[in-house]
């Protein structure tokens, strides 16, 4: 290996680690808010992606159908509470709100076409078909179950992913898609070559980090989700809902998994099922971090990033055996470390 | 014994099943047993032991990897590959135990997603293993000159297999090794506290459920003759949970219906989903995940429990059988020093529970710790049990430096305690609550328990524990599901657990609280007779009669410190005492 592979190398890794740091912060945020562990927070990632190449393929994404999909079964669940409760006055706002901003989307988008709309706008477009799902997927699954222990949200967070994955077969099909660059420009660093994408993908996501940081620092909705993970009882206490936590929080999960997705698509082909591994791989970054600490979770996901890319390079059959191996090391220290005898809750 | 009823008749209906079965029926049941074998030690693993695995179709992987490569190129015989594959896999799973159990409960099925991810890519990647095509040729099973060539025969051998798995995991629950693991799930402080290694306990059933899906894999690999690597990806452990969670992950049981229905629901759902789609894929995972979160939000604990209701249980009165009496501790001389607590401290932050205690207490006596709310009372017992130990100071007990030893070691050396908020397992009777407390005076092991080897211990546990009940005044509710019980005889349960390990020092954490008078004056009458057998105690309390009727020295706490000592009339006149529990008077 010379120095300018060992550059390429790096560049990749660095790429990727800077996806998986974003997913490793969207996993620690949906843990410490909700305490589920959101194993499906790589689905985003491949719908993301793949909503965004069926938009430019002038296909409609079969994202919409999965969201207008979601928006009934909502609705039937939230109008049998309301008849319940007999707050008939709620009816036709959750029917609106449900059914008819997903029939609205539905009909924009066959009004024009997506194909022809400039790329920011189709990226937009992607992210307003891809970022309900957060919220939806945490009302049907989690919502009904927010005392579980952390072990049955586990399990049902397995359970949402064979099931999104399933779907993502059969709305976007077994091929995987690229989309294009979002810019070709190219600059020389010595004798490596930097790609622009590559320096898009490390600016947005250093530019999003920021602006958690500031969401979290700065605004009353962002110290509310903090104030939830740290004590959810006293976080009531004060008035902050827990529902509502959860909501924003997988909100934001489903944003940047989006997000993340359609940065990457560039760079990589994108299948219906690539989604799994590239959140695991977030998570391996998240689990070097305890999964509580912000910055070590960051600082992990890059690792995971440099150390797949060499392992491409010097042992490519076994790069995610050595990936999947890391944390191995990392739990063995953290059980080192440990000693407190843990009542499960 | 209603399970008794349902094994007798599932072993006749299994008996006449092959004659009267279609090939295609057969090897649908084969299917089902072998998935009901990992499926058995899910409901060990995440049902009793409240830990769970996504990793399991990994372990069946190892059995049959191993047992397909050393018949196949080494050709060593299949009955000695079986142990073979026995170790390679325990010692996995012990190294991976060891790893994650020690950790919160997240980190094991995190981790087995992780192996099972590595091994799959593993198994299709070395080329002595086949790679992706995997293995073919390998030998059918031969004993005494039978062979296991059809699915018929090898039908026989799977359930005699799984029955006697069935069998050797309901002896190994209802055992004294059993109830440890039985406490692990939402109990590990308590059982600690009364001496279960429990991270030992945590890697134990990890490997028993990683066996017995070796196991699987093993039979798997000689019926089908050939092993590839797809059968033991992620997705096949998924399953296996998804199989175990909908059928009733808590019931022996549940695991074989869940199997038997997600093999049979699969292989339907592979017909019919893709012409209903119009597309081909594995869409009967959509179906499963719908179902498993289904199952999660109206019916946690599965299916089974819903067939349950259909067979009324007939009323039974368990009895204890007399028993050779346990050996005991020897009582230490009256008026030696027990315990004896130097300097010591416990912070939490910037917030000072403990501050500089010096105290001790002797054989045969009651010493009584009070004070107002939040003076650091229960702080002082989680130190000296070693739940939460201090921060700084030194603990001899019997002159044993204790400060720096787990809890469970300091149960070993005979000391007891009771819990301020009730630490019983709710659905376990009053009788097995108990005998949690004889842990340490038994000594079988998982293996003798399996077998019913430790019958004999085991008699004698529980007539130690029975014992133990009458003498607190509960024989009435020996049998009765301690949860059910109001809250102040649930302390009487602790106490009664405490005293079943045979200690020499009883810790009790206000015992009193929510007893009435006859119960208390009862309780007050017990330990004096414990006092004068020569043991010491050492008691928190707010019940002020209680305390100055029975204590023989009484130590006031306040903010963490020692503000006062002495005999309880003593204590009565002490114008700092008064003033911190009534507030001064200007």
């Amino acid at each position: 290996m010379d120095l300018q592979i060992a550059l390429l190398l790096a560049q990749d890794g660095v790429t990727n680690g800077a996806i998986y740091a974003l997913l490793a912060l969207a996993l620690v945020l949906v843990f410490a808010v909700t305490r589920v562990i959101f194993i499906p927070q790589g689905e985003f990632v491949a719908f993301g992606a793949l909503t965004l190449a069926s938009l430019q393929a002038g296909k409609l994404p079969g994202t919409l159908w999965l969201v207008f999909g979601m928006g009934v079964a909502i609705t039937a669940i939230e109008v049998a509470l309301a008849l319940n409760e007999r707050h008939l006055r709620r009816i036709p706002l959750i029917v609106l709100f449900n059914c008819g901003l997903p029939l609205l989307l539905a009909g924009f988008l066959f009004a024009v076409s997506p194909a022809t709309l400039p790329l920011p706008v189709q990226v937009c477009l992607a992210l307003i078909l891809v970022v309900p799902l957060g919220p939806m997927i945490h009302r049907l699954a989690y919502q009904p179950i927010a005392e579980a222990s952390v072990l049955v949200l586990l399990i049902v967070s397995v359970a949402v992913h064979v099931t999104l994955v399933g779907l993502g077969l059969f709305f976007f099909g077994a091929e995987g898609s690229r989309t294009p660059a979002f810019t070709d420009n190219s600059f020389e660093i010595g004798d490596a070559l930097l790609q622009g994408q590559t320096l898009l993908v490390v600016v947005c996501s250093i530019v999003l980090i920021i602006a958690l940081y500031f969401f979290f620092e700065r605004t009353i909705y962002g110290k509310a989700l903090r104030a939830t993970a740290m004590n959810r009882t006293g976080a009531r206490l004060m008035g902050i809902s827990a529902t509502l936590a959860g909501r924003l929080s997988f909100t934001l999960a489903a944003l940047i998994g989006a997000f993340s997705g359609i940065l990457i698509s560039p760079i990589t082909t994108i299948y219906y099922d690539s989604g799994f591994l590239i959140g695991l791989k977030g998570f391996v970054g998240a689990i070097v971090g305890g999964l509580a600490s912000y910055p070590v979770a960051a600082a992990g996901a890059i690792l995971v990033g440099l150390l797949e890319s060499y392992s491409s390079f010097w042992a490519s059959a076994f790069k995610e055996v050595i990936v999947f191996t890391l944390i191995i090391p990392v739990l063995l220290w953290r059980s080192l470390t440990t000693r407190r005898i843990e009542e499960e809750d | 014994m209603k399970n008794s009823r349902f094994l007798a008749i599932f072993v006749v209906a299994l008996l006449f099943a092959p004659p009267v079965l279609p090939e295609f029926y057969i090897t649908l049941l084969n299917y089902i047993g072998l998935y009901a074998i990992v499926t058995l030690g899910l409901v060990l693993l995440t049902g009793v032991g409240g830990l769970t695995s996504f990793g399991q179709a990994a372990f069946v992987g190892l059995g049959a990897y191993t047992t397909a490569y050393l018949t196949t190129v080494h050709g060593v015989s299949p009955w000695l590959t079986l142990p073979a594959g026995l170790a390679v896999t325990a010692a996995v799973a012990i190294a991976i135990g060891f790893i994650t159990l020690r950790l919160s409960g997240h980190f094991l099925p995190l981790g087995t997603i992780a192996w099972g991810i590595s091994l799959y890519y593993l198994f299709g990647n070395l080329d002595f293993l086949g790679g992706h095509t995997g293995i073919s040729g390998i030998p059918t099973l031969q004993i005494f000159g039978f062979e296991f060539k059809s699915g018929r025969e090898f039908y026989y051998l799977i359930w005699a297999v799984l029955l006697v798995i069935v069998v050797a995991t309901r002896n190994l629950l209802d055992s004294r090794e059993g109830r440890a693991v039985r406490a692990l799930k939402g109990g590990s402080l308590m059982a600690e506290a009364m001496g279960v290694n429990t991270p030992r306990s945590k890697i134990v059933i990890f490997t028993v459920a990683a066996l017995y899906a070796c196991l699987s894999g093993w039979l798997y690999a000689h019926l089908q003759r050939f092993v590839n690597p797809t059968p033991f990806s992620l997705t096949q452990g998924i399953e296996y949970l998804f199989m175990v969670v909908i059928g009733g992950v808590g019931y022996v049981w549940g695991a074989i219906l869940g199997a038997g229905l997600i093999t049979i629901l699969k292989q339907w759902l592979q017909d019919w989903l893709p012409q209903l789609l119009g597309q081909s894929g594995n869409f009967e995972m959509i179906v499963f995940g719908l179902l498993m979160i289904l199952i999660l939000h109206r019916a946690r604990e599965g299916l089974w429990p819903i067939v349950l209701r259909y067979f009324p249980e007939r009323a039974r009165r368990p009895r204890v059988a007399a028993a050779e009496a346990l050996p005991c501790r020897a009582t230490p001389l009256a008026g030696s020093i027990l315990l004896d607590i130097r300097n010591a401290s416990k912070r939490f932050g910037g917030l000072v529970a403990n501050d500089n205690m010096n105290f001790n207490v002797r054989a045969g006596e009651v010493l009584a710790l009070i004070g107002p709310n939040g003076a650091g009372k229960s702080t002082m017992f989680n130190g000296i049990s070693g739940v939460d130990p201090l921060t700084s100071g030194e603990i001899r007990f019997c002159g044993e430096r204790i400060e720096s030893l787990a809890a469970r070691d300091i149960a070993r050396l005979g000391m007891s305690r009771s819990f301020q908020h009730v630490r019983l397992l709710p659905t376990m009777s009053v009788l097995e609550n108990v005998a949690i407390g004889t842990h340490l005076r038994g000594h079988k092991n998982f293996i003798h328990a399996a077998c019913r080897a430790e019958r004999h211990e085991e008699a004698r546990l529980l007539h130690e524990a029975a014992l133990q009940i009458e003498r607190c005044g509960l024989a009435e509710h020996m049998y009765d599901a301690a949860g059910s019980l109001p809250l102040g005889k649930q302390r009487v349960v602790e106490i009664a657990r405490a005293l079943a390990a045979d200690p020499c020092l009883l810790l009790l954490d206000e015992p009193a609280a929510g007893l009435r008078y006859l119960e208390k004056e009862a309780l007050a009458e017990l330990l004096r007779r414990l006092r004068a057998e020569g043991m010491g105690i050492l008691l928190v309390e707010h019940d002020m009669d209680f305390v100055m009727g029975l204590a023989d020295r009484v130590i006031v706490m306040e903010f963490g410190r020692k503000l006062a000592e002495g005999l309880p009339e003593e204590i009565q006149r002490n114008p700092a005492v008064l003033d911190a529990y009534l507030g001064g008077v200007e």
